[in-house]
């Protein structure tokens, strides 16, 4: 076991009011003695677990800032070892001169995701309480961090646990029923197995299937917005993201390229992409943009077709139509503080969500939103019921029912209980890997590998 | 008082039980000079408890005992008297061998088959000392002979410090009134083995005329019987019939009025029982609402008129047994020959063994049997076996044998047993084992007979034998595979008979055996081109191609094992050093030693946690 002391900046790097220096170790007190001094000339390692004390951060050169110094004491902290936390003002610089005292002072810099490593190492945290302190720290919304924070407290393994349990029970009945032929157990019958391995398929599908809408609740939904030019659709893009990030002119071709932002839709991330106007051109340049532009509509997950409500629809509108009609896509009808000229019941028979907007003064803009929420299925989506929160645990799981849907197939084919047992226990032992109750070799690497800095 | 040197010896294994036989005989077969000390000549492969040999899973050890070169699964079906296939419908990975048998033509059998073995001698002693010597121990016996040995292996059941109880009757006491070992448990305290006293039991026996089978289940053993060794050929008929009993409102009556007088109840026992084979009373006791508990009432023998009372263990007085034994049916006028009893004995506590069975801190020091915390004749052979084949090892200087969980249930047993210990006497079962389906009773000669030739207990002769067999399988697989069976009305009808849907083009054999609903049986009159084999490849070919499936499944996730297992731990490390360690995992490791991850990770107390630090611990220290 690495038993060095490490050290990094655990706040967002950039400009902030505040920085946290942490510094997790046997000699993470002995560090901050060396850079620590405080006016009372207490020593960190002399201060009790879960105090704090006011001072100035010091290094060769002399003070580097005012700081508050949290200290606490293995085992009750973060990673389960002694930890010197040092709040000094934010910024880049000030934080980075801290760290290099502290390093300087003998911490290691941390490796990433080196404290929630050592906390999962010492026990302070399971497997998938671990991962959903990187989602916790990468955030994005409101939602996505309920959703983090309820896997974190443990509700997806309240629910794997559950499920987990039920197996067992059967398998426990399946082993007793065995070992023991000659005793009066009761015989085992098909529904004793059955019944319980139905609930836990159930479980376990519902738990998939709010994998999807979990992750745009989590990562966002690639959202291409598409319409012939000008139209409107770099307005409505800044319309969503509230600033001014695409170059809005009335000169059809303005954008090229593809514009990326990420915005907050409501509960959904929606990761933005304003595209070239579709339109035949003979400008090379602007070719290209169009090429992209159609290329990004065939991957998006959500298109949002915007349509000008004061222009006939002409033959570019009636094929992006086209290409809607096969995608998850919304109709946006902007400009309808002008007078209609389009045929709104031609686009209405092709698609069926259909949103009217006037992206210049925001009228509609929250029934965009409220659409497109009930498109990314997170209308119903009760983060705090727990959502699986990365690819890993969503095989786990999708393994895990796999095994149980064999069972239950091998059931109705008339195989032997022993059989249905090795599926069982199968789906167990997923289920026990994804809540690191189970050593793999491989599972440890895979999690740790996404860890950022800090936490 | 003088003590006269009285000879050496490579291996001296004490106890002549189950596990001291297999041990001596395994050591002896493999060149060594081999004593083997008996309490009592008599004694010799005694069945104390049940007149039966086998069971769930204990079938499968006795398989794998043959499979090795061991004795017990020949000397079984030789002394058979019934048997049964249990569990049979409920799938290959659980079928169970079980064969009464002739519990004297047994231990007679026995003691003759270690009379005739060379390089053997059978001693009636009881060693009452034992002292560690620069070359190994030297073991002192009762009637002051001294022996110098290379190796010693510990066999001594319920012998050391035996005392029996009955009631508030309580006496020092081997099993089946011989007497016990009551000085060599303090020469082993002083060699520093961690001892402690674990208790069982036995059932009464009645005297077969005053029985009343009138009006009693019937049970008959299967037809025909299936023999334990693979070298058995033919076992001939099943000679006798069981018959199954109930308890009542009655018996739980007497129990309920008596049970301040069992000796357990009344504290006075210290023993830890097997929680899975309880005394009756015990049963009452904990399951008050059960109307009825069966019974077994099967005989001990062709030339004895003892039955015994399988399930129906007691150590209440003896007249209260005899008032609750008259309460069943059947048993109104019983006579009893011999009480039921309690039994506590000393045994050492199994994690302060190597999965050679050799202690670690005790070089050339083995334990096998229930002196490890086991119970059951089948678990000690088992020990013996591997306690036996790695003592020779040790005096020739070859490296230790293990059998690793993947391939046995004798590995898995030496591994629960080193690697978690025993809390109380250890059974066997198949859900003790994660690879049921890979280690089925049936294939034991396959996984373990290679084995068993290279290690040198099996003969050319057998070995030939065993080759030809894995041939015939093969073909036999391969036929399946390229034979196509024609839509025919004749086999459309055997396919409706048996639910299963018709066919309209021509089928793989293959792909007809693969259904649950159709065996070769069914088949019979389709698959004309058949072969003239013997049943059990049958048997295997079939389970191989229906469960083919389940068994890669298996498959893979012994692979899984096999990585971390691959993974070796150093076998003399402090794991206070390592301070990611929790200290209970680092007190656990330090006493376990465990030789790789994998054995790591099935400790108790040692979480994954703990595993993820030894493995990023390993790599660090490559």
């Amino acid at each position: 076991m690495n038993k060095s002391t490490v050290a990094a900046i655990s706040t967002a790097q950039g400009e902030g009011g505040i920085g946290v220096i942490r510094i997790s170790g046997d000699k993470a007190l002995e560090i901050a003695d060396k850079i620590f001094i405080s006016p009372s000339n207490k020593k960190p390692s002399q201060m009790k677990g879960y105090t704090a004390a006011f001072g100035r951060v010091v290094d060769d050169e002399g003070a580097v800032d005012e700081a508050v110094l949290l200290v606490f004491r293995a085992p009750h902290s973060y990673t389960g070892e002694d930890v010197a936390e040092l709040s000094c003002h934010g910024g880049i610089y000030l934080t980075k001169r801290v760290l290099r005292a502290a390093l300087q002072a003998g911490a290691s810099p941390a490796e990433p995701g080196e404290f929630t490593k050592r906390a999962f190492l010492n026990g302070k945290i399971d497997l998938t309480e671990a991962e959903s302190v990187i989602d916790l720290i990468t955030a994005k919304s409101k939602s996505a961090a309920r959703a983090a924070l309820c896997v974190k407290e443990g509700a997806v393994r309240k629910k794997i646990n559950l499920v987990k349990e039920n197996l067992l029970t059967v398998t426990a009945h399946l082993s007793a029923w065995a070992d023991y032929p000659e005793e009066d157990i009761a015989e085992v019958t098909d529904d004793m197995i059955f019944e319980p391995c139905s609930k836990a398929k159930a479980v376990l599908e519902n738990l998939l299937s709010t994998y999807d809408s979990g992750q745009a609740v989590k990562r966002g939904i690639d959202t291409v917005i598409a319409g012939k030019p000008n139209v409107g659709k770099s307005t409505l893009m800044n319309l969503l993201s509230g600033c001014e990030k695409s170059i809005v002119t009335d000169i059809p071709g303005t954008t090229r390229d593809i514009v990326e932002e990420t915005v907050l839709a409501g509960d959904v991330i929606l990761r933005l992409s304003d595209t070239a106007g579709l339109r035949d051109t003979q400008d090379a340049v602007e070719k290209i943009g169009v090429d992209k532009a159609k290329k990004r509509l065939e991957q998006c997950s959500l298109l949002l077709a915007v349509f000008d409500n004061s222009r006939e629809l002409d033959e570019e509108d009636k094929k992006l139509i086209k290409t809607a009609s096969d995608l998850p896509c919304i109709a946006v009808i902007n400009k309808t503080d002008l007078p209609n000229s389009a045929d709104i019941s031609y686009i209405s028979d092709n698609i069926s969500n259909i949103v009217y907007i006037s992206a210049s003064n925001g009228d509609g803009r929250n029934e965009l939103i409220s659409a497109i929420e009930k498109l990314a299925g997170t209308t119903g989506l009760n983060p705090s019921e727990g959502i699986l929160s990365n690819e890993r645990q969503r095989l786990a799981v999708s393994n895990a029912l796999g095994s149980i849907t064999e069972a239950l197939s091998a059931l109705s084919s008339g195989m032997t209980y022993d059989a249905v047992t090795v599926s069982l226990e199968d789906a167990i032992s997923e289920l026990m890997e994804l809540t690191g109750e189970k050593t793999s070799d491989e599972v440890i690497d895979r999690v740790f590998h996404n860890f950022c800095v800090g936490k | 008082m003088n003590t006269y040197f009285a000879g050496e010896y490579d291996v001296a294994v004490i106890g002549a039980g189950h596990a001291g036989i297999e041990a001596a005989l395994a050591a002896a077969r493999l060149g060594c000079k081999t004593a083997v000390f008996t309490i009592n000549m008599d004694a010799v492969g005694n069945c104390p408890c049940n007149p039966s040999i086998g069971g769930t899973a204990k079938g499968h050890l006795v398989r794998e005992i043959d499979a090795l070169g061991g004795e017990m699964g020949k000397t079984a079906d030789k002394c058979f008297l019934q048997s049964r296939m249990l569990n049979r419908g409920k799938g290959p990975a659980v079928h169970s061998l079980r064969a009464q048998i002739d519990r004297r033509k047994y231990s007679d059998t026995m003691k003759h088959i270690l009379e005739l073995q060379s390089n053997l001698e059978l001693r009636q002693a009881e060693i009452t000392d034992i002292k560690r010597t620069e070359n190994g121990y030297e073991l002192t016996t009762r009637m002051l002979a001294v022996f110098s040995c290379k190796t010693v292996i510990i066999a001594t059941g319920t012998y050391l410090g035996g005392r029996i109880f009955v009631g508030e009757v309580s006496y020092e006491s081997g099993p089946d009134g011989i007497f016990p070992a009551t000085a060599l448990g303090k020469s082993l305290k002083d060699l520093g083995l961690p001892l402690r006293r674990f208790k069982t039991g036995t059932p009464a026996r009645m005297l077969r005329s005053s029985i009343d089978f009138s009006e009693l289940e019937v049970q008959k053993g299967d037809e025909p019987p299936c023999p334990f060794s693979y070298e058995t050929d033919d076992l001939g008929e099943n000679k006798v019939d069981c018959h199954i009993s109930w308890t009542n409102e009655k018996t739980k009556q007497v129990i309920l009025e008596n049970i301040h007088r069992s000796p357990l109840y009344a504290g006075k026992i210290e023993g830890v029982g097997p929680r899975y084979c309880p005394s009756f009373e015990d049963k009452i006791m904990r399951f008050r609402d059960k109307p009825r508990h069966q019974l077994f009432i099967e005989p001990c023998g062709l030339d004895t008129e003892e039955m015994y009372l399988q399930g129906m263990s007691s150590s209440l007085p003896e007249e209260v047994q005899l008032k609750f034994y008259r309460t069943i049916k059947g048993l109104e006028h019983c006579v009893m020959m011999r009480p039921a009893y309690a039994i506590e004995y000393d045994c050492v506590d199994p994690l302060a063994m190597l999965p050679t069975l050799e202690f670690k801190e005790l070089p050339g020091l083995f334990g096998a049997g229930q002196f490890n915390g086991s119970s059951g004749y089948e678990e000690a052979a088992a020990q013996g076996l591997i306690a036996g084949i790695n003592a020779a090892f040790k005096v020739q200087g070859k490296k230790p044998f293990v059998l690793t969980r993947d391939t046995s249930y004798i590995g898995t047993l030496i591994d629960d047993l080193v690697t978690k210990g025993a809390n109380e006497p250890y059974r066997m079962m198949t859900s003790r084992s994660e690879y049921r389906l890979v280690l089925r009773q049936d294939n034991a000669d396959e996984r373990l007979t290679p084995l068993g030739y290279e290690i040198g207990l099996i003969s050319e002769e057998r070995y030939k034998r065993f080759l030809e067999k894995q041939a015939l399988k093969k073909a036999e697989l391969k036929r399946l595979k390229a034979t196509v069976i024609s839509p025919t009305d004749e086999l459309n009808n055997i396919l409706v008979s048996r639910e299963t849907s018709p066919v309209t083009t021509g089928v793989r054999l293959i792909e007809l055996i693969r259904r649950p609903q159709l065996d070769y049986e069914a088949l019979s009159a389709v698959d004309r081109d058949r072969p003239k084999l013997d049943r059990n490849i049958f048997e295997q070919v079939e389970i191989e191609v229906k469960y083919e499936g389940y068994i890669q499944k298996q498959t893979k996730q012994v692979e899984q094992m096999q990585r971390l297992e691959a993974k070796l731990l150093p076998s003399n490390f402090d794991y206070t050093q390592i301070a990611g360690l929790r200290l209970e995992a680092q007190e656990k490791l330090n006493r376990i030693k465990p030789l790789n991850i994998g054995q790591a990770s099935r400790i108790s107390g040692v979480s994954p946690a703990d595993i993820s630090v030894l493995l990023i611990w390993l790599a660090q220290n490559k």
